[in-house]
């Protein structure tokens, strides 16, 4: 499944690094603790988190994730959004808790 | 080739920098990309230590044929007991620094477990080095 699609989906947000739309979702890791992601995360993975500082980027963009989707309605803080723009990788957001977008991405993406 | 990067104690914003730096440039030089993604692991980890602890510090980072090594060293308040800062979920961040989801105890677990080899000095009140090796052919 691609970003696009998932955006479409889950009538997403996309808040910025809409050059990453088209990459490929192979899974997702849901979690807060940027080291946990940093050492767990694979690449092409969706990251379900509820930070929204730049440095969620930095460990996106350096183990190459597909996407970062934002939960519980939070919003990507303006330094993020700035450094985002040099990537191509996608920051989305959803009202839905981490929850309920970790069950939908996974039912979707395993047919379950 | 040597590259150097500075780091600023809690400036968050520069953290990164020199793991995606070298990242492109391992890129570039055709290292296995497994191999690129623990060194990353490894340096980022080590960058926001500085950052998290330190007054301020460097990256120096030694390319070549075979292996890479990269060096930090920080002016900061050092490392009182190493074999405890290595526990898994031992930390001593700041609640700032926790609620941006650093500080889980597992940054020098990270760096071990995706490194060759790990070397960390430490005076307290002065500051801590640490050298990381990772060969490129893998173990």
């Amino acid at each position: 499944m691609k970003v696009n699609e998932l955006i479409e989906e889950l009538n997403l947000t996309l808040f910025c690094g809409e050059a990453g739309v088209d990459n490929e979702i192979k899974g997702g890791y849901t979690c807060d603790l940027l080291s946990d992601v940093m050492g767990n995360i694979e690449e092409g993975m969706v990251w379900i988190t509820m930070q929204t500082h730049q440095n969620v980027l930095a460990v996106a963009s350096l183990k190459d994730a597909a996407a970062v989707l934002i939960v519980n309605g939070y919003e990507p803080d303006g330094e993020m959004r700035e450094k985002t723009m040099e990537g191509a990788i996608p920051i989305l957001g959803t009202k839905l808790s981490a929850f309920e977008a970790s069950g939908i991405i996974y039912r979707l993406l395993h047919g379950k | 080739m040597v590259f150097r990067y500075e780091l600023e104690g809690g400036n968050f914003s520069k953290a990164g920098h020199a793991s995606s730096e070298i990242k492109k440039t391992l890129k570039q030089l055709s290292v296995d990309p497994r191999i690129i993604k623990r060194i990353v692991v490894a340096l980022y980890e080590a960058e926001v230590n500085v950052v998290a602890h330190a007054w301020k510090g460097e990256v120096l980072a030694e390319v070549e044929a075979n292996q890479i090594t990269l060096t930090l060293r920080d002016e900061g308040p050092g490392i009182p007991d190493i074999p405890l800062a290595m526990q898994e979920g031992y930390s001593t961040a700041s609640p700032a620094v926790r609620q941006m989801g650093f500080g889980a105890g597992m940054g020098l677990p990270n760096m071990k477990k995706n490194v060759d080899e790990l070397e960390i000095e430490s005076r307290v009140g002065v500051g801590t080095n640490v050298r990381m090796v990772t060969r490129f052919s893998g173990e």
